[in-house]
Parts: structure tokens; C-alpha cells; sequence
């Protein structure tokens, strides 16, 4: 790798950053966020008035039943949704920068999938185990599944490249998947792993946030600290060693976050694919190629598409509340595809 | 030309691929000795060997060709269709993940089927003959909406829109299934949620005289076709110097992967993991020349498959397990180990 070659990709880098549109997105993403926790705190299945959301959090009144649910349960709701989608999101983004592959999210590492199998694994044999325990295993879950795709990597000789953490994460996710599969026919399952798997915020409390919280913004953190540093390992491993980087450890701090933030959202809201793809797509369009934009427009970005779909679900159907994953598929899948048809060259 | 254009290198690559595909061939044969000897019923290979000579018992006979060997020959037909799917997708799209699971083409076939057991539940038991068909209208039906993703006027088609549109589309399609599914009775979505994960058991012959045409026809298109994936494997500006229409070569090879994938998901059901890892197995063993590496993954899926089935059957106690399930439990576990031991 020459000198020269080193310049024209980091000069590359500077044309293809738009730091503008970022700030914009950024403010108008949190100013957009703010309102709709807002309409998020009042939408549920008694309707409460943006005023008296606005008392519980600035005045609250201990006696009033409202304010006792606002605290209770819909603050936490919201709360977590933003948690989720951030960490999705950056998940994703991280992924696709350290891996190069723009189809990479933590799905596809197979976290997901391993935190799934714990799951199953707990409905088939201990299927009375209090919430708590159901975090943690799922936790451990995506843990493991880290932990195979890393090795597996890092045993190949020549090291963690892109396209071994790829192919290994999507072997890895096969296989859990197929286990969990298994062992909801064998135990006949199905259904009720199908409603777990189908995700939702719907009973999440302050002990689950409380578990979350503290890991998923440690980890947001990390990403943030981490984002130059993807930068350049998404010019690819020549250009990064060749200005320094020790790729290698990027590529393990970079797993090691993904798998907090992945196993934390899992644990709290099931199995959400298509944030983590999607959302760091779109920033990328949006930004360009600079991942410490990229990275706190994914979490904004990815935060509001949570939250707006969980008003969403309860929306659709006051009865019956549509699956979280769902409603994020159904409203991503045609803005995604607008954005595949809309995009030029870059795709 | 040709002939000046085969150097030493490339020869012995050719003699390497023949001996790989020579084992996989006995590989085949032996598993598939073997499986005839599986299942619920124990036979022995004498009484076997006799049943196909001729001179079996009645119920031996039944067990034999009515049951086992339709399964068995099902499983190779529907390893080698998928793996040659994923092949021709890879090779297409130019991305190692590409495959008809990961591109939503099995799940289109799934929610197809699942949206009429959700408005007749009662007729989907009686109608075995209907859900082939429904599932490749879905696959079909997933296909075209990836492929106008991906076609843009002047711009023609690209890969990466193409596996991008596929991911969405398997999104979409599976958050519809996701809400569907939930709505059916437990007993509907069990039997839903075990055909999803791939199972051939139950097959008989009519499903092998509906699925072999398919087979028939495509195997050698797809054979025909390598010229033109080894270009399209180059890049689109080699090829378009090549003067080799792309678009056009494209879509050929997208709707024969298409093809094969319905065919397939309709007679075994969503079974994702050959069409990823076969292909990548083959590439290895035999490098990137599809006139070489078509054969050589067919070779390799029917024998994952294969194995796969000989595996449920031979389980005691678990004719339920989904051929799915088994076909990623043997097969991941290798591949990692591949991947383990790989250089970059």
C-alpha cells in the first residue's frame, strides 16, 4: 500500500462525509424522538392526555392512578423502546462497517439466534423460570453465539477477515435457529416460542430497564468511542493497518459491544430483525461514510423507528397488540424499498 | 484457443475436481445403501438386497419402494435443486450469502401457503397435492418483487440492490407469517410451523414424478449456462468488455434459481442451509469454475440431504424431526470447522 493510495482514500473519505446533513439529521431525529415519547407515554390501552403526561413527569402526584401508570408502566415502555432501537441500530452499523458487508447486522451474526435458542431452551425444561433468569439466559445465549462466531474467526489462518465473521455468523445463526426449531416441534412449543420470538414492549417494567439500561449505554458509549476507528476498518484491513490500526482488536472490541447490545435488546423485546439492517443504511445514505456520523444517526434513527412502530402496533389493533417485529418489518420493508429503488449508483 | 488457454495449473485442477466428485458419487451410493436399511421397521441388508432383486415379502416390498426409496430419492433430487440454486444465486449476485432462504424466496413459499391454511384450515390436510403448487406461486410471487426491486430502467439490474431486496422481502414476508401464524389453532400451527422448517416425510412417488421434470429440464440449462456465470462471476465491467449482455444473462439465471428454489420448498419445504454452504463447499474443493462447481455442489447437497434424511429415519422416535432441522445440525457444525481451518 503506497502513500499515495493511503491519501486518495482518506481524501476519498473527507468528499464523501457530509457532517452537515448529519447535525441536521441528528437534531431533527432528537427533536422528533422527544415528541413522539411523548405521544408513546399517552398512546396505550387507556389514552392519557399530553398535559397530564407532561404533570407526571414535571409535577407528580403519588395519588392519581394516571400518574401512577405513566411512571409505572409507560415510561418504561417508551424508555426501553429508545434503548432498543439504538442498540439495534448501532449494532447494525457496526457490523456493516467492521465486516465491510452492507447485509451484516447482529441477525446474521447469529446473537439473535443464540439468544432464541436459550429461550427455547428454558420454555422446553424450566419453563416457571421468573423473568430475571429468562434476561440472563437469553443474554448468555448471544454470548455464546458471539463467542463461536469470534473463534471460529479468529482460528482461520490469516485472522478475523470480513468474510470468515460473515460466513461464520451465518452458519452459527443456522444452527441455533434450526435447534430452536428442533425443540419446538419435539416439545411441541411452537406457538408459544412464536409469540416470544414476535417481540414487543408490551410488559416491560422498571426491573427489566434497570437489568438493560447500565449495558446498553456503556455499550452505546463504547460505539461512539469506537466510530473512527470503524472508519477506518471499513476502507479496508490494508488502508486501516496501513495508518496504524491494530484491526485485529478493533474487530474483538467491536464484536464484544455488539454482543451487549444485541443480547441486552433481545432479552428485553425478543427477536427485532431489520433495525440493525436497515437503519444504518439509511444513515449511510444519508451521511456518508464516515462512521462517527453514521453511528449517532443510527442510534436516533433507529430509536424512532422503534418507538414510532410500538405506537404503531397499539394503534392498529386496540384489542390485540401486533407484534413489535412486525410492525418494524411492515413499516421498514416499503421505506426500504423505496430507498433501494431510489438510491443511484451507490447500490 | 481453448486447448492454448489450459495450462498445467488448470489441468490438474480439472483431474483434482474429478476425484472429488468421484467420492462424492460413493459417498451417494453408500449413504444411499445405507438409508434403504433405516427406518421404523428394521430390515436387514440380505433382506433388502432380496427385496430389490425381487423376491421380498409383500409388506417388505411396500416398505421398500412404496415408502423409503421415494423419501430417499426426494431427499437427493431436492439437496442437489437447492444447492444448485444457491450456486447460480451466488454466482449471479457476486455475494457468498446469497441463497434462496436468505433471499426470501422459501419464506414467499411459506406465507403462500400459510395465508390459505388460514382462511380453509379444514382443506389444507386433504389437499396435498395443492400446496406444491401454491408454494411455487409464492416463490414465484417473492422472486418477481426482488427482481423489479432490483431492474431499473437504463441502469438494468444490480446485484446488490438484488440481495438487498431480497433481504427486505424475506423481512416483510416473515413479519406477515410472524402475525398470521399467531393467529392460527395450536394444531395448525404446528403442522405449519414443521413443513416451514423442511420435512419430507410422507413423500411418494407422485411427488417425485411432479418434481423430476423440473429437474430434468433445468440441470442441463444450468450446466449450459456456466460460460456465462464465469464472467458474470468477474464483475460487471469484465464482462460488459466480454460483450456479454448482462441483464439478459441475469435474468436467465435469476429465474432458473427461482425455479429450482419453488420446485424444491414445494416438495420439502423451507430447508435453507444447502443452498448456502454446498456451493461454498464446492467452491473449495473444486475452485470457481461453475462447469465444475454446478456438478460438484449438486453432488454435495444431495449428499447433505441424504444424510440428513437417513439421520430422522434413523433416530428412533423421531419421524417429527423436520429433515431442516438435521440437514443444519450436521452441516453447520462442518462448515465452521471448514471456515476454522480456512486461510483468507
Amino acid at each position: 500500500m503506497s502513500i499515495s493510495a493511503k491519501d486518495s482514500a482518506l481524501s476519498e473519505l473527507q468528499k464523501n462525509s457530509r457532517p452537515w446533513i448529519a447535525g441536521m439529521v441528528l437534531l431533527g431525529g432528537l427533536a422528533a424522538l422527544t415528541v413522539l415519547t411523548f405521544v408513546s407515554i399517552a398512546t396505550g390501552s387507556v389514552h392519557i392526555p399530553l398535559e397530564t403526561v407532561w404533570q407526571a413527569v414535571t409535577h407528580f402526584n403519588p395519588e392519581s392512578q394516571l400518574h401512577q401508570v405513566i411512571r409505572e408502566l409507560r415510561i418504561p415502555r417508551a424508555m426501553t423502546g429508545i434503548l432498543v432501537g439504538a442498540s439495534l441500530a448501532v449494532a447494525g452499523a457496526l457490523m456493516q462497517g467492521m465486516t465491510r458487508n452492507p447485509l451484516a447486522d447482529s441477525g446474521l451474526l447469529g446473537l439473535n439466534a443464540g439468544a432464541g435458542f436459550a429461550i427455547a431452551l428454558i420454555f422446553a425444561f424450566v419453563p416457571t423460570l421468573h423473568s430475571a433468569g429468562l434476561l440472563f439466559c437469553s443474554f448468555a445465549g448471544a454470548a455464546a453465539a458471539g463467542g463461536m462466531v469470534y473463534g471460529i474467526g479468529a482460528m482461520a489462518k490469516g485472522g478475523l477477515t470480513p468474510f470468515h465473521l460473515t460466513m461464520a455468523g451465518a452458519a452459527v445463526s443456522a444452527l441455533f435457529v434450526a435447534l430452536s426449531t428442533g425443540i419446538a416441534v419435539y416439545f411441541n412449543i411452537g406457538l408459544e416460542l412464536s409469540f416470544w420470538y414476535a417481540g414487543g414492549l408490551g410488559g416491560v417494567k422498571w426491573t427489566q430497564l434497570d437489568m438493560m439500561y447500565p449495558w446498553s449505554i456503556a455499550a452505546l458509549i463504547a460505539a461512539l468511542l469506537l466510530s473512527r476507528q470503524i472508519t477506518l476498518l471499513n476502507l479496508g484491513d490494508e488502508v486501516a493497518s496501513g495508518l496504524g490500526l491494530r484491526t485485529g482488536w478493533v474487530r474483538a472490541a467491536a464484536l464484544l459491544i455488539v454482543m451487549v447490545l444485541a443480547g441486552a435488546s433481545v432479552a428485553v423485546a425478543g427477536m427485532i430483525a431489520f433495525v440493525g439492517l436497515v437503519v444504518p443504511h439509511v444513515a449511510r445514505g444519508l451521511v456518508g461514510v464516515d462512521y462517527r456520523w453514521i453511528i449517532p444517526c443510527s442510534a436516533v434513527l433507529g430509536s424512532l423507528l422503534v418507538i414510532t412502530a410500538d405506537v404503531a402496533g397499539q394503534w392498529i389493533n386496540p384489542a390485540y397488540e401486533t407484534p413489535l417485529g412486525a410492525v418494524i418489518a411492515l413499516i421498514g420493508v416499503p421505506f426500504f424499498f423505496y430507498y433501494i429503488r431510489r438510491s443511484g449508483r451507490g447500490l | 484457443m481453448k486447448k492454448m488457454m489450459l495450462s498445467q495449473g488448470e489441468t490438474r485442477r480439472h483431474t483434482r475436481a474429478m476425484w472429488v466428485m468421484a467420492v462424492f458419487a460413493v459417498l451417494i451410493a453408500v449413504m444411499f445403501l445405507i438409508s434403504m436399511n433405516l427406518g421404523q421397521i428394521r430390515l436387514t441388508p440380505a433382506e433388502v438386497f432380496r427385496t430389490v432383486a425381487g423376491h421380498g415379502t409383500a409388506k417388505q416390498e411396500l416398505i421398500l419402494f412404496e415408502f423409503r426409496l421415494p423419501e430417499i430419492i426426494i431427499s437427493i433430487l431436492v439437496g442437489a435443486g437447492l444447492a444448485l440454486s444457491g450456486c447460480l444465486l451466488q454466482g449471479v449476485t457476486g455475494n457468498a450469502l446469497a441463497e434462496p432462504g436468505i433471499l426470501g424466496i422459501n419464506s414467499g413459499a411459506g406465507l403462500a401457503v400459510l395465508v390459505f391454511v388460514y382462511f380453509y384450515p379444514e382443506e389444507l390436510l386433504g389437499s396435498v397435492y395443492l400446496m406444491p403448487v401454491l408454494a411455487l406461486a409464492g416463490a414465484a410471487a417473492a422472486a418477481v418483487l426482488i427482481y423489479s426491486l432490483a431492474y431499473k430502467k437504463g441502469q438494468g439490474m444490480s446485484a446488490m440492490r438484488l440481495v438487498l431486496g431480497g433481504i427486505g422481502t424475506a423481512a416483510g414476508i416473515n413479519a406477515l407469517t410472524l402475525v398470521l401464524s399467531l393467529r392460527l389453532d395450536p394444531q395448525s400451527h404446528q403442522l405449519i410451523y414443521t413443513w416451514l422448517a423442511g420435512s419430507i416425510r410422507g413423500t411418494d412417488w407422485t411427488y417425485v414424478a411432479a418434481f423430476l421434470p423440473w429437474l430434468i429440464i433445468l440441470i442441463p440449462y444450468a450446466l449450459y449456462q456456466a460460460r456465462v456465470l464465469n464472467i458474470l462471476t468477474l464483475g460487471d465491467s469484465s464482462a460488459m468488455g466480454l460483450g456479454t449482455s448482462i441483464n439478459r444473462a441475469r435474468f436467465r439465471i435469476m429465474a432458473l434459481a427461482v425455479a429450482l428454489a419453488g420446485a424444491c420448498v414445494a416438495v420439502g419445504g423451507a430447508i435453507s442451509f444447502v443452498g448456502l454452504i454446498c456451493p461454498h463447499l464446492a467452491r473449495r474443493l473444486v475452485g470457481p469454475k461453475h462447469q465444475l462447481l454446478i456438478p460438484a455442489s449438486m453432488l454435495c447437497g444431495a449428499l447433505l440431504m441424504l444424510v440428513a434424511d437417513a439421520v430422522t429415519r434413523g433416530i428412533a422416535g423421531s419421524a417429527s424431526l423436520p429433515v431442516g432441522v438435521v440437514v443444519a445440525v450436521i452441516g453447520a457444525p462442518y462448515f465452521l470447522y471448514l471456515l476454522a481451518k480456512s486461510r483468507s
